[in-house]
């Protein structure tokens, strides 16, 4: 990398004079879309750069960022790199004694807080924080009253800045050419799902290369639009909204509130768009839901069309030749339904989706992919500043998560877990050694705690976390996610939890989807009168049994998971839930927790027995605590016969 | 937090006097000779069981109702009758009881609706809509998005009021009250039929358009928790006479009071 622009307050002077009248960012306020130019932004950095040195910020202090997406959230991030400091954006949503551990461990001596209430956290934990300095605050909405010497309001800041550079003018370039690629130039916490937030140590080169590679990756050019709504702590962000958008000089653009987003998204109409499958998830449920309520005319288009843009759609993606009457149907079809449908979603000029983080399900990848929104998967992590492998144009399929992405080096170990190496391997985790060392041996290989395999086009399949793999007692794989990712592939089921290892064959618990099984026993005259009495009746036990044949139909063809069959499933009484401990907080399964709380209903899957009594203790959503019984039933499910290979 | 709010605020003069109002209803007596004052900046919360005459007080206020005596004074001016346009237009804004929203019309349009007596530009300008009365409209938007933002209801701007449950209708109609940018506030019920959440919001909503606005309020409220913690001083009201006047711990201490709530005479 060349020394002119190895850190982003490089970047930032470059795009500043080659881009200066090109909108760099925009932010929602008072209903209007305000806008910044490159060379705009980098006044306002530059001054809070320089209101920052005035209050005494030195190289290597750390400036904590605690809000969500605003743009002078954003100018923190590069106003600290400016002076060689480095940023530490927190989870906004932690509680003070989660974000006292993260600034603690950081010692971070200034914060930059978005309003009222991340103040507020600030102030609470402030005395078990001594390194803490200096609070600045964007919005002064109820910050009136506030009299503490070491507050200050961003705008006062900048003014602090102005002045100061008045008097030093070179200060704050000297300091930015001071910095070079190798430096750090974040820390990343993460999110700390499994034990205590771990800082992982960023340096530009880290963050730079890895955003240059994709950019080149996947085409990606100063005109792109991205909304930016995740945590700005999180990796992702960094790269979508920070790296890559000052490596090719995009524009990023911040939502009003978080309630507003779906309006946002939709008059932006962002061209590259990062979202979890989730999100994917729930629109084509919204999709579907408000079809079934259109009339008759609109849902026969819109059902005629989707079967077209199903054939044709995938493959105009993918490049492949078409008829030139499905071509002219399928433009009818975009005229129609496609069109209005992707406008009605804010898609209308997206060229490139991603998701990742979770598998998302075929027809839902499907039903993007026809209506002709790339939308395409990676795999990544926090470690690896993000990409690990990536799906390459035209090769694109729902599930495996794709190549290794250009730089990263990419094997299986022994045990099948997947290891890595490339430009955007971290540093360290801060102030850990033995983590560090754990997680990255000294070649440089990274261990994911994900097992996966290279199916036979070259393209990267996760299975589960290692951790979690077992075996079944004739000793072949056990691997309880990708069966429940399955499951939960289907609309009505929830969650899913599946059991194996040691066992002699695989079963399952189905949460079912109080929306989805609901609205079809509105439909079809299913009276329930509780969840309870919805997730034992017997047309419900039915219709997850036919999912469930489904799942084994299809596992049975996998030659490594053919053994996964599910021989025996219940439906549970009551939804899994972070609040009884069931869930971590971003509803992943907690295993042994509920092996501990159901094993009588583990042990009745596997001891044959037809129902099963059952008492739960249940926290409510105002604390109190309940107990829920319920006699569950138990059910066989068909399996089939492995397809083997042909020898 | 609630010491930070009580620091910024001060209490001024008498913002409101009323003086001896009586107010009939052909043989029906609703108010008999009351007196009381509201003090600039202050909370001021009005009491009493059903009947007691609380919304007929506000009533009065606001000029809906013009009393057979008395006086109604507000900024040390004393008032003649007035319709209830003059009175809004002198700076005295509310709320109702039930909903008084345009139900068909989106969140900000009702917003602006707040704004009508402060638009000056002629019925020309207004119906070619150019030159003074786009720059005034502008203006006014800009103080109503301020507002929307105040309240938190960006998401449903443009949602039709009718649309929006209950509470979210009753978080329009104050916004409503403050784009008129009112010197004294007046809530009828703001609470209303809402859920523990909801109070709380409206709640800290109160307390925020009194800190931050500087904006009297006088409100009417039956829930006593709400009100004991929320107000300054409180005026206690029962079959159209003041029963009491005073702070909160005053009025609870009031052996009158405790008489006509917990029943003792008219149980």
């Amino acid at each position: 990398m060349d020394h002119q622009s190895d850190t982003f307050p490089k970047l930032l002077t470059d795009n500043a004079q080659r881009l200066a009248n090109q909108v760099a960012m925009r932010e929602k306020d008072y209903g209007i879309w305000q806008s910044w130019t490159w060379a705009q932004m980098r006044d306002e950095i530059l001054a809070l750069a320089n209101g920052l040195a005035a209050l005494g910020f030195q190289r290597g202090d750390k400036l904590a960022i605690v809000g969500s997406n605003r743009p002078r959230l954003y100018w923190g991030i590069c106003a600290a790199q400016c002076l060689g400091g480095i940023p530490v954006p927190v989870y906004q949503d932690s509680v003070a004694d989660e974000m006292q551990y993260v600034l603690e461990h950081a010692e971070a001596k200034f914060v930059l807080a978005e309003d009222q209430e991340q103040v507020d956290k600030m102030l609470e934990i402030q005395e078990r924080c001594p390194n803490m300095h200096h609070i600045i605050y964007d919005d002064p909405r109820g910050m009136r009253s506030y009299q503490h010497d070491h507050l200050h309001d961003f705008a006062e800041v900048q003014a602090l800045g102005r002045d100061f550079a008045k008097q030093q003018p070179s200060y704050v370039h000297q300091e930015i050419l001071k910095g070079k690629g190798s430096d750090i130039s974040i820390f990343l916490y993460t999110s700390g799902t499994t034990g205590k937030p771990k800082g992982v140590v960023m340096t530009y080169a880290n963050i730079i290369m890895t955003a240059r590679n994709s950019v080149n990756f996947d085409k990606l050019t100063q005109n792109e639009e991205v909304l930016s709504y995740l945590p700005m702590a999180w990796v992702g962000d960094h790269i979508f909204s920070y790296g890559q958008a000052y490596v090719a000089g995009f524009c990023i653009n911040c939502p009003e509130s978080e309630t507003t987003i779906p309006t946002d998204l939709r008059e932006i109409g962002p061209t590259y768009y990062f979202a979890p499958p989730r999100v994917f998830e729930n629109i084509l449920t919204t999709v579907t839901i408000r079809m079934h309520d259109a009339g008759k005319l609109k849902q026969g288009m819109y059902n005629y069309f989707m079967d077209v843009a199903r054939k044709t759609g995938v493959k105009l993606l993918n490049g492949e030749s078409v008829g030139l009457a499905d071509k002219l149907l399928y433009g009818l079809g975009n005229l129609f339904v496609y069109a209005p449908l992707k406008n009605t979603m804010g898609f209308s000029r997206i060229r490139l989706a991603y998701t990742a983080g979770e598998a998302i399900g075929p027809e839902i990848f499907d039903f993007f992919r026809a209506l002709g929104i790339n939308i395409k998967q990676l795999y990544g992590q926090t470690e690896a500043a993000v990409f690990i492998t990536m799906q390459p144009d035209g090769q694109i399929f729902a599930d495996t998560v794709g190549v290794p992405a250009p730089g990263v080096e990419v094997k299986i170990a022994e045990n099948g877990e997947v290891l890595y190496r490339g430009p955007g391997v971290f540093h360290s985790y801060y102030k850990n050694e033995q983590s560090t060392r754990e997680t990255k041996n000294e070649e440089g290989w990274v261990f994911t705690g994900d097992a996966g395999y290279f199916a036979e086009n070259g393209h990267l399949k996760i299975i589960d976390r290692i951790k979690d793999v077992g075996r079944f007692n004739d000793g072949s794989m056990f691997a309880p996610k990708y069966i429940e990712n399955k499951l939960k592939f289907f609309p009505h089921i929830k969650e899913a939890v599946a059991f194996g290892h040691e066992k002699d064959y695989c079963t399952a618990f189905i949460n079912i989807d109080l929306e989805a099984v609901g609205n079809w026993a509105e439909r079809n005259n299913v009276p329930y009168a509780s969840y309870q009495e919805l997730a034992g009746h017997p047309q419900v036990y039915q219709m997850m049994l036919k999912s469930i044949e489904e799942v084994n139909r299809s596992l049975a063809s996998d030659k490594l998971l053919s053994n996964s069959q599910i021989h025996r499933f219940l439906i549970l009484h009551k939804e899994l839930d972070p609040d009884d401990g069931e869930l971590t907080r971003t509803r992943k399964v907690r295993r042994r927790i509920i092996a501990e709380k159901y094993g009588v209903l583990i042990d009745a899957l596997y001891d044959g027995s037809p129902n099963c009594f059952i008492r739960t203790e249940v926290t409510f959503e105002d604390g109190r605590k309940g107990a829920i019984e319920a006699n569950l039933s138990l059910m066989d499910v068909p399996t089939f016969t492995p397809v083997k290979e042909a020898a | 937090m609630t010491e930070s709010t009580q620091e910024g605020r001060k209490i001024g003069g008498t913002l409101l006097e009323v003086k001896n109002i009586t107010l009939s209803f052909g043989g029906v007596k609703a108010l008999t000779d009351i007196s009381f004052d509201i003090k600039e900046g202050e909370i001021r919360a009005i009491i009493g069981p059903n009947g007691a005459g609380k919304s007929s007080m506000l009533n009065v206020i606001s000029g809906f109702y013009h009393p057979q005596q008395g006086e109604v004074w507000f900024r040390g001016q004393k008032r003649g009758p007035m319709r209830p346009y003059e009175v809004a237009r002198q700076g005295i804004a509310r709320t109702f009881q039930n909903i008084a929203l345009f139900k068909g019309m989106s969140t900000l349009d009702n917003l602006m609706t707040g704004r009508i007596t402060q638009m000056n530009a002629n019925l020309f300008w207004q119906a070619i809509w150019k030159g003074p009365a786009e720059r005034e409209e502008i203006a006014h938007r800009e103080r109503v998005e301020h507002i929307i933002d105040f309240l938190g209801i960006q998401a449903i701007r443009k949602t039709p009021v009718g649309r929006l449950p209950y509470g979210l209708q009753k978080r329009v109609e104050l916004g409503r009250a403050l784009a008129a940018e009112a010197k004294l506030l007046l809530l009828d019920e703001p609470m209303a039929g809402m859920n523990l959440e909801e109070k709380e919001d409206m709640c800290r909503f109160i307390l925020d358009v009194n800190d931050e606005f500087g904006t009297t309020i006088a409100l009417i409220e039956h829930d006593m928790g709400v009100v004991m913690d929320l107000s300054d001083r409180v005026v206690v009201l029962d079959y159209g006479r003041k029963l009491a006047d005073g702070t909160p711990a005053e009025v609870r201490s009031d052996p009158e009071v405790i008489k006509a709530y917990l029943g003792g005479a008219h149980a």
